[in-house]
């Protein structure tokens, strides 16, 4: 076995050694000389000692009156205290998820996948993950409004049919623009709307555009759709500019796809191989066994270089664009040609040209049918960019009576929509139906909000023939109203109930040829339950390419792309967190890392090394930086600098979701709004400026606040544990470090030594297994356990002064095979590193440093191998932090709940709204207490119960731990280890039984309960297995489908 | 001809099944087996009990010989699982009950399997037949025969053991007395003499450092207890009994009705809350009972209002108004309990935390509630593993450990431990 030679490393400051970042990297807790408390002083204290007291003493004598208030008519099946949960849809513009939405007490507190749904297949993101605390949103709209003022229901509807006559009256033009509407009963709702206005124009766009892959389709085959894409029967993956593990299209399904192609096991020595060509380091690229850097100017002729490559193998003629010497992409098509009809080649870029190129390719490669499924097409983006700008300059020529925007944001998130601002203002009529008063609904005249997507009733269609429903899991918070009613109400249909409506189209369109035998009530109720639906959906499908497409796109790819241009290029994509700004307001997004650049609160231009010491531009290990201006198509923005590693010289990446100026507190003009950079190219949006960019330094400081650089572990190497997929072939092992020991006489395992007496755990032994090839770095499990724990969020600042809170991260590492001291090989390796993520919480020590300093016994063992954190004990000394291998220990330096310093930052625990959503099986946490990961020990005990009351074992599979539930890859697996039967224990392959020795002196096979199973499967390792802490987490080693070392840098 | 013949069968078909069909409910006979009438008697005392007794008119008739009132043991059945379609159905029984008890309508018990009613039937059978004639009065109760010593002893012992004490102290003194004068007779120096003669003043005993020790040390023991005992109490809220909004007595419906405690606070076998019952749970006895052997009908009349009840008219008017009871056992936020695992896992009656709660007319707090009375329970009773498939294993093990004798405490098994109620 060969050990890891490789150098990690966490930053730039930590690669290059920084000072600052060597003063602090052996300190858990750093003082960075801020002033918490100015002005407090020891007698301040006494004073409040001496007070204290006193209010306790008087708090004694006479105990707080408190009610209970029971229902009058107590609803069947809810129970105070016992959860409900019901299926239901995600939908916010395309993006959709099918849920499962858990009630307490009436109050949606938590959202997990709908494992019945074949769209996406039980996986959650980040975003889905956070939606329900969008539905506490202090910022929503109460109401309907009149201009500023509020108003009731019957007088917004009486001016607004009104207006709506005149208009129709005197044969204005009426538009109802929208994001995409994956809703079948939304679209007839609309259609009604048509009909009584025929004038009326339906406009979808897409904050990110898909247009261009819409129009190639279009082009090349004939019939405009996007289809799906399987990646799980891919083999070869392909990727140029698309980040489909986390923004593109369908993040949810393709990671759980991709997954399954990248898990790999003693039986299964083989994964897929992933390409990725690209400018900004995105997570897909993080993922990619190969990355290639390239300029968005090369981009059209990178793909087309591809199809000649591989038209030269099917000895059909090339085409005249080309471009030589991209790296990786001869190797690419080698192996895309020999797996014909298991490959799969997707492109980020929306210009149709690049897009017709793409399906070419796949076309000439026969995966159509196999890895991509025209017969089965998505509806996730139906927008047509240029309806929108035809639409915008309409309405800036006068020529838009009125405009309906149904939930959407035009006015912030297109690139004209300070045009379109201003024409909304000289318009007859203009109606926003968001739920919060954004950028458009402010600059419209009327305000008739909508439910939040958790109140509503409402059924989709995200695939061809595959449906969802959406139920509302709590009564409307506010007067809004559902915007389809608004519709229907304002066509004068007579019964505008859109429930009854949708039940209705479901009557009709599916209940008549698929009763069941049921009455529709039955079937009905069984469709709820199970949240989805399917009918006629037919997978594979077949395409005939049109060669005509494909000579206009070469010519216009001639046109468009440079191989060698100088100067800075911009490239703009949708953000990793708070992704199209939609959510921007939402905290649990804004406090999540970036998976790459770990930075959170902040908006920031992303340059490489190389660049930036061109600028001048320097950022230190505490995220110093300074700002800079950036100019494109003729809007200059000025916004922090981040040097990022794999960034493509000569590029400048920027993400959109940022500042956002009608938002509400928590992302009140957070960074620069990016939309305004956007132009259009061939008709469609363009997400790059690759001429006429310009960055400079602007001689201002400013501080990123990022995470990752936070913990370190004192230089010991072994965290990571990796190889390369040749390597594992020849022996499964491969990549492992088994740190040994030397005695007097030999060399032993470090873990067979221990000064600790061990445990038994005679119940349950609970452990976890994290397989670092099918983590992809997300972040969804960050949220799911802010959202399940009710983890405080602190801010910007505090993040700053190293005080974030969250149980679980996912520490990001770069590394090279360049060797300390190889300089020049480190630097190249800086350039473009491989990534690493690797989710750290507490690992559940079974001999845990943590519990042998805690003067109070605040943290104890538990019989079941939890390591149990008691905050009511807790005082405080934060020895156990100081004493973690890990760092996953978080200090509560603040009494981060009512408290108006974090009224910004944590309305979840600030607002009587936002308090809606804490989960009441967990304690709030006060200042001064220690917290920490308690693998959810909340839903141990809730299942331990279930299993008791009814009087049996309890399975697997029952206890999830909210990271596990959220993971859309299944790269977290918690169970029960001392059940052979278990998940955990097969992926393990735990051998549950040790030789011991009876009293007669035979050696007898016993049930091993104690905390040395012996684990049967090679990738598994502890962390830091050396100091035999023996954590009850293990990680699978994370395995890339390499060729060889040599083939690396 | 072949449609006619088809009809044919299947009528054939739905005789047979008919005939088949009503030899099942023929077939149904009232068990006499104990297991039955035990759980004929559970299900008696937890659905029925509300309403009905064996040999007494209540709310509804006295069940006892309702085999020779009802038409047959499947109308009873279908009697106790939906009576008003049974009304509907124009059963002249039924009607005949229904007007008889002023057209009001028993509860639907939908839930009841048809051997659960069976089941309970022979409780009624049985009990009928057993208060019909009584068992022999039991012979004489061996009085005491407790471990304990009876407190008039108790009392015996301690003056004996107060005598004895002030025996040896005139022992003591007149031993003193006779070593004074022992020396007195010796010839002793002026110095030690005037030790021997020093008289006991009182100014002298309280000036002796012993003394000052003492004093100051029970002074500040007393005081430090106190102050620990002060401490220890905050919060702690044992005995509050505030006054609720409605003057409900657990006595007149525990205690002299024996209302299931169940009936009522329907959560405590399902989950963490034991549920204070919402006033619709109240109507299913107060639509008839309108006066309140106490209060008359003041107290009912508090419900009416909540409901938005006219007992005149038998309306609802719509109009509710929620009771806000007042909490009386309040634990911190930072302690989880959870009923279903103490009283229905646990099988741990509701008296052993609430106290006697069937005499009390106003509810109080009567445990502790703190956590050393959490605790202290939890090292002395014992799991209860009957019947229980997820503690077989636990205790095998524990019997295998600890010998097959040990009993199996709630410690024994983490009970201690702190993330089984902080977390």
């Amino acid at each position: 076995m060969s050990n890891t030679t490789k150098t990690y490393w966490k930053g730039l400051p930590q690669l290059t050694n920084d000072p600052n970042y060597v003063k602090h990297a052996d300190k858990e807790f750093v003082d960075l000389g801020v002033e918490q408390d100015p002005g407090h002083s020891r007698r301040d204290f006494l004073k409040m000692m001496g007070f204290s007291v006193a209010a306790v003493s008087l708090a004694a004598c006479e105990a707080p009156v408190r009610k209970a208030i029971p229902y009058i008519n107590k609803p069947v099946d809810v129970d105070p205290g016992i959860p409900n949960y019901y299926a239901s849809s995600y939908v916010n513009g395309g993006d959709y998820c099918s849920i499962v939405v858990k009630v307490r007490d009436g109050r949606p507190i938590k959202v997990d996948g709908n494992s019945l749904s074949k769209v996406t297949l039980g996986g959650t993101s980040a975003q889905v993950e956070a939606s329900v605390l969008s539905l506490y949103d202090n910022y929503r709209l109460r109401g309907p409004k009149v201009g500023t003022a509020n108003a009731d229901w019957d007088k917004v509807d009486s001016e607004v049919i009104a207006k709506l006559g005149e208009i129709a009256a005197k044969g204005g033009q009426i538009r109802l623009v929208s994001q995409t509407i994956l809703s079948p009963s939304t679209q007839l709702a609309i259609a009604a709307f048509k009909a009584k206005y025929p004038t009326t124009q339906h406009i979808q766009y897409d904050p990110v555009s898909y247009y261009g892959i819409w129009k190639a389709n279009e082009e090349s085959f004939g019939t405009g759709m996007i289809p799906s894409y399987d990646f799980s029967k891919a083999n070869v993956i392909v990727s140029i500019g698309a980040d489909f593990l986390n923004t593109w299209l369908a993040p949810i399904e393709f990671s759980k796809q991709y997954a399954t192609t990248r898990e790999v096991s003693e039986d299964k020595r083989e994964m897929s191989r992933h390409y990725q060509f690209e400018s900004n380091l995105s997570l897909t690229g993080a993922n990619a066994d190969y990355r290639t850097a390239i300029r968005p100017s090369q981009e059209g002729l990178v793909v087309a270089a591809l199809y000649n490559l591989l038209a030269g193998k099917a000895g059909v003629a090339g085409i005249s664009s080309t471009l030589s010497g991209v790296a990786n992409l001869e190797k690419a098509a080698g192996e895309l040609w020999e797996n014909r009809g298991k490959s799969v080649v997707v492109s980020g870029s929306n210009d149709k040209a690049v897009q017709v190129v793409v399906n070419a390719i796949n076309n000439l490669l026969g995966n159509y049918g196999f890895t991509i499924l025209p017969g089965l097409p998505v509806n996730y983006r139906q927008g047509n960019d240029e309806a929108m700008a035809a639409f915008i300059a309409e309405a800036e020529g006068g020529k838009v009576d009125g405009v309906i925007f149904y939930n959407c944001n035009p006015v912030y998130d297109h690139p004209m929509g300070e045009k379109l601002e201003k024409a909304i203002k000289a318009m007859a009529l203009s109606v926003s139906t968001s739920y919060t008063e954004d950028e458009t609904a402010s600059a419209c005249a009327y305000k008739a909000p909508d439910h939040h997507y958790l109140e509503s009733w409402n059924d989709f269609e995200p695939k061809k023939g595959h449906y969802s429903l959406s139920q509302p899991a709590i009564t409307p918070i506010f007067k809004s109203r559902q915007a389809q009613e608004s519709f229907m109400t304002w066509a004068g249909v007579a019964n505008a109930d859109y429930y009854s409506f949708v039940q209705n189209n479901w009557k009709t369109k599916f209940f008549a040829n698929d009763s069941q035998g049921w009455d529709f009530q039955t079937w009905w109720d069984k469709r709820l339950y199970d949240g989805v639906y399917e009918s006629g959906a037919s997978a594979g499908g077949s395409v005939s390419f049109r060669n005509e497409a494909l000579s206009s796109a070469d010519s216009s790819i001639g046109a468009t792309y440079k191989a060698n241009a100088s100067g800075i290029e911009l490239v703009i994509a949708e953000s990793a967190t708070v992704g199209n700004g939609s959510m921007a307001n939402n905290p649990l997004l804004q406090e999540l890392p970036d998976p790459i650049t770990k930075a959170v609160w902040d908006h920031y231009v992303t340059l490489s090394l190389k660049d930036a010491n061109a600028l001048g531009i320097k950022n230190d290990a505490e995220g110093r930086t300074q700002l800079v201006s950036v100019s494109a198509n003729g809007k200059t923005v000025k916004v922090a600098a981040l040097v990022q590693p794999g960034q493509a010289q000569g590029t400048v990446g920027i993400t959109l979701g940022y500042g956002r100026t009608k938002v509400g507190t928590v992302a009140e003009n957070l960074g620069v709004n990016a939309y305004t950079l956007l132009s259009m190219l061939n008709g469609s949006v363009n997400y790059s400026a690759t001429s006429g960019v310009k960055v400079e330094k602007v001689n201002e400081d400013f501080q990123i606040a990022q995470t990752q650089i936070h913990q370190t572990y004192m230089g010991r190497t072994n965290v990571i544990q990796e190889s390369t997929l040749a390597e594992f072939k020849k022996d499964p092992a491969a990549g492992r470090e088994n740190p040994m020991i030397t005695k007097w006489d030999e060399k032993v395992d470090a873990a067979s030594l221990s000064l600790w007496k061990g445990h038994e755990y005679k119940s349950h032994h609970w452990g976890m297994a994290i397989d670092l090839n099918t983590c992809t770095g997300c972040g969804a499990c960050v949220v799911a356990c802010n959202v399940e724990n009710n983890v405080a969020l602190v801010g910007k600042q505090e993040v700053i002064n190293r005080r974030e809170m969250h149980w679980l991260r996912i520490d990001r590492y770069y590394s090279s095979d360049a060797q300390p001291g190889d300089y020049e090989g480190l630097e190249q390796a800086s350039e473009n590193p491989e990534v690493t993520f690797q989710p750290m919480l507490c690992q559940h020590c079974n001999n845990a440093p943590c519990e042998t300093v805690c003067p109070v016994a605040a943290t104890t063992h538990s019989s079941e191998g939890l390591n149990q954190m008691t905050y009511n004990r807790c005082i405080g000394t934060r020895y156990c932090a100081n004493n973690c291998p890990y760092k996953v220990r978080r200090f509560n330096w603040f009494k981060y709940h009512d408290n108006q310093q974090f009224y910004q930052a944590n309305p979840a625990m600030n607002t009587d709204l936002g308090r809606m959503v804490l989960n009441p099986e967990v304690t709030v946490r006060s200042r001064g207490v220690m917290e920490k990961c308690s693998f959810c020990v909340q839903r141990i005990q809730t299942g331990k119960l279930t299993a008791k009351k009814e009087k049996r074992e309890l399975n697997d599979g029952e206890v999830i731990t909210a990271c596990q539930a959220s993971c859309s890859t299944g790269a977290i697996v918690f169970g029960d280890m001392n059940n052979p039967e278990s998940r955990i224990s097969k992926l393990l392959k735990i051998d549950h039984y040790k030789t011991v020795k009876n009293a007669k002196g035979e050696e007898e096979k016993v049930f091993n309960y104690g905390i040395d199973k012996k684990i049967g499967n090679p990738r598994a390792y502890r962390v830091l297995e050396e100091i035999g802490v023996k954590p009850n987490i293990f990680y699978l080693t994370k395995i890339r489908n390499k060729d060889g070392k040599k083939e690396n840098a | 001809m072949m449609h006619y013949r088809v009809a044919r069968f299947h009528s054939f078909l739905t005789l047979l099944f008919l005939l088949t069909a009503s030899f099942i409910l023929f077939a149904q006979t009232v068990p006499t087996d104990d297991e039955s009438i035990k759980s004929g008697e559970q299900l008696f005392k937890t659905n029925c009990y509300t309403c009905h007794r064996v040999k007494q008119k209540w709310t509804g008739p006295a069940l006892a010989g309702y085999e020779t009132r009802v038409p047959s043991i499947a109308w009873t059945i279908e009697w106790v699982k939906n009576s008003a379609k049974l009304i509907a159905s124009g059963d002249e029984y039924a009607n005949k009950i229904f007007k008889e008890y002023n057209n009001s309508q028993m509860t639907a018990f939908t839930n009841l399997k048809d051997d659960q009613i069976l089941d309970i039937l022979a409780y009624i059978e049985t009990e009928a037949k057993r208060q019909d004639n009584p068992p022999p009065p039991p012979g004489e109760n061996v009085a005491g025969g407790g471990a304990g010593v009876p407190s008039a002893y108790l009392n015996l012992i301690i003056i004996g053991m107060f005598v004895i004490l002030l025996l040896l102290l005139v022992i003591l003194v007149l031993i003193v007395n006779a070593l004074k004068k022992f020396l007195n007779q010796r010839d002793l120096s002026e110095e030690d003499k005037d030790v021997v003669d020093s008289p006991y003043t009182a100014g002298s005993i309280m000036r002796s450092p012993g003394f000052i020790f003492v004093v100051v040390f029970v002074v500040s023991a007393v005081a430090f207890k106190t102050v620990i005992d002060g401490l220890y109490s905050i919060g702690v809220q044992q005995g509050y009994a505030p006054k609720q909004p409605i003057a409900f007595s657990h006595k007149i419906h525990a205690g002299v009705n024996e209302v299931d405690c169940k009936y009522c606070h329907t959560g405590v076998l399902k989950g963490k809350q034991a549920n204070i019952p919402s006033a619709n749970i109240c109507m299913n006895c107060h639509t008839y009972i309108q006066q309140g052997t106490i209060t008359g009908t003041g107290e009912i009349a508090k419900i009416y209002a909540a409901v938005g009840y006219d007992p005149a008219t038998g309306q609802y008017s719509g109009k509710q108004k929620p009771i806000e009871w007042i909490r009386i056992h309040n634990l911190p936020d930072l302690a989880y309990f959870n009923h279903a695992q103490h009283v229905n896992v646990g099988n741990i009656e509701c008296q052993t935390c609430h106290g006697p709660i069937q005499e009390m007319d106003v509810v109080k707090q009567y445990s502790l509630l703190t956590m050393g009375w959490c605790i202290d329970c939890h090292r002395k009773t014992n799991v209860n593993t009957k019947d229980n498939a997820y503690y077989d294993k636990l205790e095998q093990l524990h019997k295998a450990a600890k010998g097959q004798k040990a009993a199996m405490k709630v410690e024994d098994i983490g009970g201690l431990e702190c993330a089984k109620c902080h977390y």
